[in-house]
Parts: structure tokens; sequence; C-alpha cells
């Protein structure tokens, strides 16, 4: 949905002013009758919200710890290019995706991660990319941003950032899928990953491809990037910092919401929908999502397990008061069928044979292809139940299930 | 008109006095829900994204593959990301999401800006062989201010204004700027001195599929093309034609309603905005004379096929209409009734009865309040663009539906309305209405700022 081309304007006359001055003299309390008079659940609540900061807080501080060993590896490579050096670094890459791919389920309610104007997770996580955006590509040797020397006579931190998106939401110039293009390069083959030579960054004259240190100084800046919007996330979310304060001062029930919102959003609409219905309609490898490395299949389980950590109050070892145990409170049933759907997701994705093209472009019938239809409905069946326990605790949730 | 308009006064004075009593004039029933049961309660910058809440699970799947669609950026041909290439070869956006940001609308540009959520349409005097606009030797009837590699932009439309000075009764000064088009470095032949320019901002996206479902016969009956009735209003179907039908049909949808169905509309978008053939228009767009267009390379015949087609239509025809916030407000109460008694409702038809033979089922049989009667009205010298569509005048335009207008500002960052944006505010907006709106908007004029208020927290709620 993002778009670089609609920038808001400053307003000639805001129509906030004018629901500012909508008293509600006349209407009845609509939280009347609520399930939230119970003191009992605002306090379970209390708790869960708590431990929900927690769960977050310690999923970014690791995958900002991940994305700073991606970085030492990035520059020994760099320092001297090898073909060990370049699996080094990829396998750094792999890593912190393991952990980046749990805290998706904390976007989609204007957090840290996607609140504008600078809406990080866009130039951090954004796909698919036009790969000759960035640098070259089978029959256009000469292509993309690094190759570009004319009109990018110097590459830095500021440029790059302004360059994503700048034509389009394809135009993708920095995040985790421009570091994962620089190392794999373009994805060529049926069955492996993109095959780009570690030669490409060799600087004496012996190297592959042109533009070498270009191509060195781009992704060294994309890495930093990634690092330094990894620590503002974390920091966000430390103890003492603003955003910190502001959601730990939410009222739990709004906290909820929030938890719940990002859990089927991530469940619904971008999963079931965007990342796999999307891909298994148009049979695309470029719908996706990490089709440089092949990691697609990481990708989606990571998600879908981080959907499951935050019903469960769970990160890694880290355990608490859950969102599960105040749902079984109230509806044992509902709490069972949701446990059990998350986990069958989680599992559903680990049944999707890597490659994920592959398996979206096998015949009808095929198990790859069957597998990846069965994730999705295993997805849209836990989304639902995510909006069962919506309505139990009487929050309005708009999913696209 | 003039005559009726003392006794609208004197409700209004009357309306002023009621605040919170209870009364006749509360909020009808339904009214909070103005896309019946499609309706979804939202008022995040994602209001206007989300799926008709009564749809099926299943056609959701089908809905979020338009979504995406609608979303994404098309990609010159040929491309390795084969359903999304075919860009072009001349074109105005990408992707449906450039302009309709976020399903929402696009805004004016600024002087000197590239045109992104505005586009021009052009043609010179007489029409086309089915009755539509005749378009313009070498450019067709759209001008494109995009064009892939090797194919020359057809020209770079402008825009600059001039602010006209107005006064409210009570002595409150107002201006509106005015817009003056112009098209720089035309690629393709000098423009005729008789060119006709219509400019044409993105419109919300949402209930697409409500309008469509209306009986014909309902918005017939409110047609009254030679102002028999006496009361100023004339109101005029517009027949354009129908691609698919092969021959005129009631037009909906445009601000000229010059396209009869979401299909057809989406389809012309396709072509017309974006280069992309699809089942209903298979040709590319390229004018005669345009030789490297007609070289270009295709993405497919059509380059979006019919069942990603299908999906995006399904998509345009099931998003959702947002809820009405504080429907049952004295305030707003108050500003619905002075927008009855100023006669805005005469065209803006609040209440409208979907059929059972919807296109999409979400549709079907809803009590809706899109605040239009998709006729054709004479809205003045002002806002004249003097290009005629089909049975359209050049100064003729469709009522346009309000729904969703308090949410434009949080959706798309902007309080910019009417068909080019030219209006900074609803304030501008009402104030542009003239012709068979004349009488309505002097009506505002002699509001008191009170009263004006009281409109706008109205307009502000839908």
């Amino acid at each position: 949905m993002l778009s670089a081309t609609a920038k808001p304007l400053p307003l000639a006359a805001p129509l906030a002013v004018f629901f500012a001055a909508l008293a509600p003299a006349c209407d009845s309390d609509p939280a009347a009758g609520s399930a939230w008079d119970d003191a009992e659940l605002r306090a379970r609540a209390a708790a869960v919200h708590e431990q929900y900061i927690h769960v977050v807080g310690a999923s970014y501080t690791d995958t900002r710890l991940a994305a700073e060993d991606l970085q030492a590896e990035v520059e020994a490579f760099l320092a001297a290019p090898s073909a060990d050096g370049l699996e080094a670094a990829k396998q750094a890459w792999l890593a912190a995706r393991e952990l980046y791919g749990q805290t998706e389920v904390y976007r989609f309610y204007g957090g840290p991660i996607d609140a504008e104007p600078d809406n990080i997770e866009g130039r951090l996580n954004s796909w698919p990319m036009d790969e000759v955006y960035v640098d070259y590509v089978e029959g256009d040797p000469d292509g993309g941003i690094i190759n570009d020397v004319a009109r990018y006579p110097a590459l830095d931190r500021d440029l790059l950032v302004d360059l994503n998106g700048a034509g389009g939401e394809d135009d993708i110039a920095t995040g985790w899928h421009a570091i994962e293009f620089l190392l794999w390069g373009q994805d060529l083959s049926a069955d492996g990953p993109g095959a780009r030579p570690f030669t490409d960054y060799v600087v004496d004259g012996t190297g592959s491809a042109s533009n070498q240190e270009r191509r060195g100084e781009y992704l060294r800046i994309v890495t930093e990037l990634v690092v330094a919007d990894m620590t503002r996330l974390a920091g966000d979310w430390a103890d003492g910092a603003k955003f910190h304060e502001e959601f730990a001062a939410l009222d739990p029930r709004d906290a909820l919401t929030k938890m719940l919102l990002g859990m089927g959003s991530l469940s619904g609409a971008e999963l079931a929908g965007e990342r796999m219905a999307v891909a298994y309609e148009t049979r695309e490898q470029e719908d996706e999502h990490s089709c440089f490395s092949d990691n697609t299949h990481r990708d989606l389980y990571t998600n879908a397990l981080g959907i499951e950590n935050v019903y469960l109050g769970r990160y890694g070892a880290l355990t608490g008061a859950s969102l599960a145990d105040l749902v079984a409170a109230r509806d044992p049933e509902l709490d069972a069928k949701l446990r059990t759907q998350l986990r069958a997701s989680v599992e559903a994705m680990a049944k999707i044979p890597p490659p994920f093209d592959r398996a979206i472009q096998a015949p009808d019938g095929d198990p790859a292809r069957v597998a990846v239809a069965d994730a999705i409905a295993a997805l849209k069946a836990q989304t639902a139940s995510i909006a069962e326990v919506a309505a139990l605790l009487d929050i309005t949730l708009n999913l696209e299930q | 008109m003039t005559p009726v308009m003392p006794a609208r006064r004197l409700a209004l004075l009357a309306l002023a006095a009621l605040a919170c009593e209870p009364g006749p004039v509360g909020p009808e029933p339904g009214e909070e829900t103005p896309g019946g049961d499609t309706t979804v309660f939202d008022t995040t910058a994602n209001a206007f994204a989300l799926s008709a809440r009564n749809m099926s699970f299943d056609r959701r799947q089908r809905f979020v593959v338009g979504n995406s669609f609608f979303n994404k950026n098309w990609v010159e041909a040929p491309s390795s990301t084969a359903s999304r290439d075919g860009l072009g070869p001349t074109f105005h956006a990408r992707s449906c999401s450039t302009c309709h940001f976020k399903d929402g609308r696009g805004r004016a540009p600024a002087p000197g800006e590239d045109f992104v959520g505005l586009l021009l349409r052009v043609s010179v005097p007489g029409v086309d062989a089915h009755g539509g606009p005749n378009g313009v030797d070498g450019y067709g009837d759209q001008l494109q201010p995009l064009a892939i590699d090797g194919v020359p932009a057809e020209g770079a439309p402008r825009v600059t204004y001039v602010e006209r000075p107005g006064t409210f009764a009570d002595g409150t000064p107002y201006t509106l700027r005015a817009p003056t088009y112009t098209i720089a470095d035309p690629a393709y032949g000098p423009l005729p001195a008789d060119l006709e320019i219509s400019p044409r901002v993105a419109p919300a996206m949402i209930g697409m599929g409500l309008l469509a479902a209306i009986p014909e016969a309902d918005l017939l009956a409110r047609a009254d093309p030679d102002d028999a009735d006496g009361d100023g209003i004339s109101g005029r179907p517009n027949y354009p034609w129908d691609a698919r039908a092969g021959g005129p049909r009631l037009g909906r949808f445009g601000w000229k309603a010059n396209q009869p169905s979401v299909a057809q509309q989406t389809a012309g978008a396709f072509l017309g905005d974006m280069g992309i053939t699809s089942p209903l228009f298979e040709f590319q767009n390229c004018p005669e004379g345009q030789a490297q267009c007609a070289a270009a390379a295709a993405g497919g015949a059509p380059e979006i096929d019919a069942d990603l087609f299908a999906d995006v239509v399904l998509y345009a025809s099931t998003l959702a209409v947002p809820a009405r916030r504080g429907v049952d407000d004295p305030q707003i109460l108050r500003g619905k009734a002075l927008f009855t008694a100023a006669g805005c409702a005469d065209c803006h038809t609040p209440r409208h009865r979907t059929g059972p033979d919807a296109d999409v089922p979400e549709a079907a049989d809803q009590t809706i309040f899109p605040f239009t009667d998709l006729l054709l009205h004479d809205m003045g010298p002002g806002l004249a663009d003097g290009r005629p569509d089909f049975d359209a005048s050049g100064s003729e335009w469709r009522t346009a539906p309000l729904w969703g207008l308090g949410l434009v500002e949080t959706v798309n960052g902007h309080t910019e309305f009417l068909h080019d944006g030219r209006a900074r505010s609803l304030l501008e907006a009402v104030l542009w209405h003239d012709g068979e709106a004349g009488p309505a908007r002097d009506a505002v004029l002699e509001m008191t700022v009170e009263e004006r208020d009281d409109l706008l927290a109205f307009l502000a709620s839908l």
C-alpha cells in the first residue's frame, strides 16, 4: 500500500477541528455492560499487556544483535573477499532472518516499525524487489544504481533512503532484501538460490562484473542502515524510551486490540493473502518473499511462529502472562481451538518443501503446491479464531481474513 | 428555486433551538451504516481499504489478490514478472494505487509539479463512432505524461491557479483558487487551437458495487431532464457506450457518469491510465501517428488475464464504505437539517435501496446513504470543463457521492475536493457550486458562522 508519490500536504482547513467539536453530549455510554467492567479481566489484561512489552523488546533486541553479527561478517568479507567470507555473510543473514521473521507480528498498528512518516518497515523489508534497480541482471550488465556512476557519483545513506521506493513499490533500494540480492544475486536456477560470485566484490582488477568497489560500498551502507533501524526499534521498546512509556500507559483493552490486530493482520491479509494466496494464484517467482536466497519457507515459518508467540506470551525461553490464559479463563474451548490452530499453521509452514517458488509453480495436485494451499487454509482458520477472541473481549477488529 | 428559500430559512431557525431535545430530527435508521451490511467501522488511514464486511470467507481470497494487483506496480514488457508486465507504452501511472492511494482520493498538483492523482482528458469538438468524445489527432482522448523507454511521452500537463475572492453575507471573506490547465512539450505534433481539456482527479474507491446495484428505474425516476417540475434542477442521465453490450447504457461512474459499470471503469483505467490491455479492451492505446508506441512489446494478450482482471473488479466493487461518526450528535443533526434545507439533498440524494440482482452479492438488497443521484447537473461556468462526454455537456457533472468525505484527510492527508481537487476544503467545494446548485450555494453564503460550522460538521461526519 506504500506509495512514494502521495505525500501529505499541509492542510488548508483541517477537518480535525470539526471532530474536536463533537462532544458526545446525547450519547449513551458505549462501554456500558462491557466485558471490561470486570476487574479480574482488567487485571489479567494488564499483566498480558506488560508481558507483551517484554516479548517485543527481547525479540527486537535479539534481532538487533543478529543484524550486528551480519554487519561484522559483511565488513570481514569486504575487507578480504572470498567464497568463505561470502558464505559466512549469507549464513549471518539467514540467522538474522530467523529472528526478524518473528517480529513481523508487531506491525499493523502504527507502532515504531510502521508509524508514519518514517515507516521503517518500508525501507527494512519491502518486497518484491525489482533487482535491476540496484545492480546488474542477466541481459543488463550496466543496470542499477551501483553501475550508474554518472547519475549517482557518490553513494551514501541519505541517497539510498531517498531512492527506496522513489519510482514506486518495486524500486527497493534498501533493507533485508537489498542485502539478500547483493549477497546471493539473481535467482536464475530452478532448484537453487542465486549464485553471485564473490568476485563481484574483488577490487584489484581481477573481479567479475563492474563497479566492484561501489557494490561493496552499497552493501556496507544498506547493512549499516538495517543495523541502525533495528537499533532504533529495539530502543523504542526499551525501558524508559518515549514509545515504551506511551505503550505501557495504554488502557489494557487498547493494548490487547493492537496485539490482536497485529496477529490477525499478519495471519490474514498479509500471510494468507498477499504473501501466499497471491503467489499461489500467479505462480510468479517474483511473488516470493525472499526470492534470491530461496528462504521464503523460513520467512513464512517464523512469521507464523511470531503469531503463536504473541498469543502464548512467549519469545524463545521468555514466558509469562498470556492472552491464551486470559481467553481460557473466559472460553476454554476457544482457547484450545486457537492454540491448536496456531500450532497447525506453524507446522503447515514447515511442511512446504523449499524452494517456495517451485512449490507455487508446481501443477495443481502436486504435494508441494497442496502444502501451500493447506498452509493458507490453516492461516485462514486461525484468523477467524483471532476474530472470535476479539469478539469475546468486546474488541472490534477489521481484518481481511 | 429562489421563492422557496424563505421557508427553508425558517426551518433552520426552528431547528437551532432543538439541541438535545428528542424530536423528529434524530438520525434515520441505518444512517450510521451508509454502506448497509458492507459498512466497516474504521477511522484509521485504512478506512477506505477494507473489504465489505458481509463478504464470504472464500471471496476474501479473491479480494486480496485483487488488492495486490491494485497496489503493485506494472513493469515494462518483457520482464521476468510475467503476470505484471505490459506497462504503457504510454501511461499516467504504474499502479492503480499510485493515484488511488490507500483506495482514497488524489489531490491537485501544485503549479510546476508533475501530475499524479490528476489526469487530463482531451478532445476536439465532435463525437467518435460511439457518441463519445472526439479524440485529438496524434494524442487520443487522454494525455499520457509518461512512457516506457524508447517511446516519447505525450506531453507535460501543468496547472496554474488564480485566487477569486468572495464574501459571505456576514462579511467574512474567502477566496477560491481557479485552475488553468496547459500542456507543455507536446511530442506528437502541435495541439489544436480548439483543444478541449477535462481534468479528472482520482476518486475514492469505496462503495462502487453498491452504486452499481441501485435499480436503474429508481435513478431514472429522479431524472427531470427538462426541469418539468420547475424547481431549477434538471438531473439528466448519461448514456455512455457499453463495450460489452455494444450499445449505450446508463452511466454511473466517472466524474461525468461516462462509465456504465465497475468492470468497464476498471478496464478503462487499466488501458487509459496504465496502458494495460484487458479482456474488455484488448488493443493497446497507441493513437495513429505514434509509431514507437505501436512497435513496442506487449506483455501478453491481454496483459491482465481474465481471472486477475475479475479479481480487481471484485476488489473495486467491494471496498467497504466506512461508518459515519456522531450521527446523533446535536451539531451534526443541525448540520444535516441545514444540508437538506439548503437544497443540497435535492441532488445529493441521501438514501437508496439496492436491488436483489447485484453484480456482487455483498451489494444486493442494502439500504445505503451515498448522497448522490448519479445524474448530471449543470454546475455553471466556473466548474465547466467545456468538454462534452457522451450526453454530458461541457458544464454538466455527475453528482458526486459524499460518503467517506470526512475521512479523506485521515486516509490521504489532504482536504482537496471536486473533480480536479481545486477546492482546498469542504467549504470551498460547497462555494464552487453554481448553475443548478447556485441557490443551494447562496443559502450557504447566507448562513451564520455557527450554521456553516454545523453544516461542515455534518459533512465531516460522512
